[in-house]
């Protein structure tokens, strides 16, 4: 055997090298733009017309947005004979994103048929990269029929041409009324210096850049590019005054519910199930403005069962079947009629289910009033270019 | 003498202190476990129940990502275990070519950021069209807890003594019957603890399996998903099983041992 | 035969890390030279600017994280080598036991640990709550949200990764080679000084290499327990990743981690007066 040669290191460089290179030329094209043109009208009806009922439907959703038994996922299967299954797959939309792209890229099915994402980024990637099937309306006639007015136009979705509601959400201020003893109504209180050090901001870019903008009277819906740096230097100037003990993504509710924050912007369905529990807890939406986002359904590229999909998403619409929904969910229906149909229950039901019921009905948390609805406003709907823009102003502020 | 055996107690004292302080947080999930809680959300606490003990099953999902959760730790760990010793052997023992670069690689295994990790293996099964699901999350394991195993066995081989295997093999044994009766036993301290921590890493891997999982849900996987809308107490009470059992599990040991010695 | 087994022992790792980790790896890399959008597509540049914009923005955060992990390592290793001694030298024939119970709180998920330490450590929970209200502590006393939870988070979750190898590494020495040595050096910490811990530097070296290494990059600990100046390089390469998908950056970025903690354990190794910084361990 040949003694070793003198500087096994220049070979192990060469050889890393060798693998390098290789890598290189691997991916040396690049990876290939998908960037979609809205497929025409006709492209749309023939490909449904195409479609036949296949008996099966994949349904992949965040957890918790089924009751355990699957009550109304079992009586689809009752009325239609499709068979589902359900996966409680999807928890947060940023990861769902970044494991669905590479598949997607590559013409492969994600092997769902439904998903459910917040509007935001993520799904309008979705939406931009054709990873959507445009939906047929005239199959939806419980969406036409009972949805919401608000939520048939959404203006992230013109149309719903891609989307439907599952369900909503409003982000607001949440307060702990051990620690705060006023009654808090403006937006200004989570910048109020008496509160140093004990308010919460959320990190999302999206969700502080909103409240930043309610704070300097914008409307987000139709901001530019020098109201989102405006409402970066509120933010940062809240952010070097100490006002702020930490900028979370969703673990405000404990922090709040025990003290250790007295302020936090919050989402809505989690004060309610606090407020349910009995903690001291509260929940309003500033009146300067609000939040309402919604987790919607799409079926993406590629879904082996396309028709299923769109019957089982058009048979949530019914009214009763959305309120069994939602008395489990415990956010905003798409589904105004809902409120009756749980008012309805509560007359005949008993104990603590009733005074569950009645609570739900009565809550402006799950039910937001028409004073609610005028102040509220959803993300501001962003192109890839402007987030390239909108996104480091904000980051640097939450993650400096 | 006796400050000598002072210090032992001390010593020992202090290791319980230890694993104490890594159980305390274990302490409020059993008790959790007990909440009678009205909502969702599992954080303070309302008085005691049972009724979690009994429901356990009852959420069918989670049960079915626990039962996952273990079969892949049980895996991963048992191919880990083989190959990796195999590599901490060549490491510790030989010399080879290319043993720079495998210390590389293995360095590289270990400071690979889990998010980058989980994405870069992604694309490699996408591109390669391999489904993900069970057999992914295993393979993906194995990776990541390769480089620890051969880092453990790896130190220990390195403290032993080669002039005992040289004895085996001038009495006559086969390289397998001195690897057998020779090495493995010296070794075996590393291989278990290898093993220990592979398994840990396994069954609590959140990262790397959310990407490469396709729709298999692991317990990490659903727990996180559940921590938004509240963490039902099903969880605090297997969380206290798998606990409740490697205490008994150790308990065992320790009798058996005694009876041993 | 002899001279193929280091070969053959070596092959179903090489294979492994060979397919799931070097191609991935390279690819990446390749990524990190490139421009591009989610939208547009990527295309190769060799844009090593990528390296140099991901080091001017987020130097802070790279600093600080190799500051929380270095801090978070010397913890471990002060706190875990007299578990490892003990377990090693005294705790006889129930060593797996211990071992065992050290790892056993780790079998139970990370995020049932770490709700269940932000419930402990509330500002006014059951612990300081109570230390409040006897008047131990000032009414403002918190540890969450700060530097000292995120470093002492690490510490908590990566600690028996730094007793298991010393653990491993000691267990080798024989007694009576520490008796001799006592008699030698006359006081135990002499006999320590001189020769058990120069006989566990191995150990001592992989238990620093499997805790500053992850500890640095982790992401987790920052997020759930720090407040709005604890952001490490592990959370910044996640949000370059999923939220802004600016892959090239994100990839740029985690091999600038890599080569840093690289650089970091070779002088650590040289410190230690090893030759080889990549064979340190076989010395």
């Amino acid at each position: 055997m040949n003694p070793p040669p003198p500087h096994l290191p220049r070979r192990e460089a060469f050889r890393i090298a060798g693998f390098s290179a290789a890598g290189l030329a691997l991916a040396a094209c690049g990876v290939q733009g998908q960037k979609a043109a809205p497929p025409k009208a006709d492209a749309v009806q023939d490909f449904w017309a195409k479609q036949t009922k296949h008996g099966k439907v994949v349904f992949a959703n965040w957890p918790e947005y089924m009751p355990e038994d699957k009550a109304p996922l079992e009586k689809f299967k009752e009325a239609t004979g499709i068979s589902y299954e359900y996966k409680e797959v999807i928890q947060e939309n940023a990861d769902f994103f970044g494991k669905a792209d590479p598949v997607l890229r590559a013409g492969q099915p994600l092997g769902y048929d439904i998903v459910v994402m917040t509007n935001g980024i993520q799904l309008q990637h979705m939406i931009e990269l054709g990873y959507a099937v445009p939906l047929d309306h005239t199959r939806l006639p419980n969406f036409g029929a009972n949805a919401g007015q608000k939520y048939k136009e959404r203006s992230y979705d013109p149309g719903s041409k891609y989307t439907i509601p599952y369900t909503s959400g409003v982000t607001g201020i949440a307060y702990n009324t051990k620690y705060v003893d006023e009654d808090i109504t403006s937006i200004e209180s989570l910048f109020d210096p008496k509160y140093k050090g004990r308010v919460g901001m959320m990190s999302d870019a999206q969700e502080i850049g909103n409240f930043g903008m309610f704070a300097l009277g914008i409307d987000p819906e139709k901001s530019t590019e020098a109201d989102w740096k405006k409402a970066g230097e509120k933010l940062k100037a809240q952010r070097d005054a100490g006002i702020v003990r930490k900028y979370y993504d969703q673990s405000y509710i404990d922090a709040v519910a025990k003290g250790d924050i007295w302020l936090s912007m919050a989402w809505s369905g989690d004060i309610f199930q606090r407020q349910l529990a009995g903690e001291p807890v509260k929940f309003v939406v500033p009146e300067e403005g609000g939040t309402i986002w919604t987790d919607n359904m799409l079926i993406p590229k590629g879904a082996a069962n396309p028709l299923d999909a769109l019957m089982l998403m058009d048979y949530l619409y019914q009214p009763a079947v959305a309120a069994e929904l939602d008395e489990f969910i415990q956010y905003v229906t798409p589904v105004p009629a809902v409120q009756e149909l749980l008012r309805e229950k509560a007359k005949t039901a008993k104990g603590e289910d009733k005074k569950a019921l009645e609570d739900m009905v009565d809550s402006p948390l799950m039910f937001p009033t028409e004073a609610d609805y005028v102040k509220l406003r959803t993300y501001t709907t962003l192109t890839n270019q402007q987030q390239q823009v909108f996104n480091p102003i904000f980051q640097s502020i939450t993650q400096a | 003498m006796s400050r000598s055996r002072l210090g032992d107690r001390l010593l020992h004292g202090y290791t319980w202190l230890i694993i104490i302080w890594l159980s305390s947080p274990i302490a409020v999930m059993i008790l959790f476990g007990f909440n009678d809680k009205q909502s969702k959300s599992n954080t303070s606490w309302q008085g005691f129940t049972l009724k979690w003990y009994a429901q356990l099953f009852e959420i069918s999902d989670l049960t079915v990502a626990l039962r996952n959760s273990l079969l892949i730790a049980v895996i991963s760990t048992v191919v880990t275990v083989v190959i990796g010793t195999m590599l901490g052997l060549a490491l510790g023992r030989h010399r080879f070519r290319g043993k720079g670069t495998t210390n590389f690689l293995v360095f590289a295994a270990i400071s690979t950021p889990e998010l980058v990790m989980g994405a870069s293996l992604l694309s490699l099964f996408v591109s390669g069209n391999v489904p993900r699901a069970t057999a992914t999350i295993i393979i993906s394991h194995v990776l990541f807890s390769l480089a620890f195993v051969v880092v453990t066995v790896r130190a220990r081989i390195v403290t032993l003594d080669p002039s005992l295997e040289e004895a085996a093999r001038d009495l006559g044994a086969t390289a397998w019957g001195t690897f057998r009766q020779v090495t493995l036993p010296s070794i075996m301290p590393g291989v278990m603890a290898g093993a220990m921590l592979s398994f840990a890493l396994s069954i609590d891997d959140y990262v790397v399996t959310s990407f490469v999982n396709g729709s298999t849900v692991t317990f990490p996987l659903w727990i996180v998903g559940a921590v938004k809308t509240g963490i039902p107490a099903q969880v605090n009470v297997m969380g206290t099983l798998i606990f409740g059992i490697g205490v008994v599990i150790a308990v065992v040991n320790a009798v058996a041992v005694r009876r041993r010695t | 035969m002899r001279r193929l087994t280091p070969y053959l022992l070596a092959l179903p790792s090489w294979m492994w890390l060979a397919i799931f980790l070097v191609v991935p790896m390279a690819a990446m890399a390749s990524v990190s030279l490139q421009t591009g959008n989610a939208i547009d597509g990527y295309a190769m540049t060799f844009s090593f600017s990528n390296y140099t914009d991901a080091l001017g923005r987020y130097s802070p955060q790279l600093l600080r994280s190799l500051l929380y992990g270095g801090l978070a390592t010397a913890a471990m290793l002060v706190i875990g080598y007299p578990v490892a001694y003990w377990i090693a030298f005294k705790a006889g024939p129930r060593k797996s036991v211990y071992l065992f119970l050290l790892l056993l709180p780790f079998f139970v998920s990370f995020v049932l640990r770490t709700i269940s330490w932000n419930f402990l450590l509330s500002d006014n929970g059951i612990l300081f709550g109570t230390l409040k209200a006897w008047g131990l502590l000032p009414a403002d006393f918190h540890v969450l949200a700060t530097t000292f939870a995120v470093v002492g988070g690490l510490t908590y979750n990566f600690l028996p990764f730094m007793i298991l190898p010393i653990y491993v590494a000691l267990e080798r020495v024989d007694p009576r080679v520490v008796e001799a040595a006592q008699d030698l050096y006359a006081t135990r910490m002499g006999a320590f000084r001189r020769v058990v811990l120069p006989l566990s530097l191995p150990g001592v070296f992989a238990g620093v290499l499997m805790t500053f290494v992850p500890a640095t990059a982790d992401p987790i600990n920052a997020q759930i327990l720090g407040g709005t100046s604890n952001t490490m390089i592990g959370n910044i390469i996640q949000t370059e990743y999923l939220t802004n998908l600016n892959y090239p950056a994100a990839s740029a970025l985690s091999f600038t981690l890599m080569a840093v903690l690289l650089v970091g354990i070779f002088v650590y190794a040289r410190a230690l007066g090893t030759d080889n910084v990549l064979e340190a361990a076989a010395r």
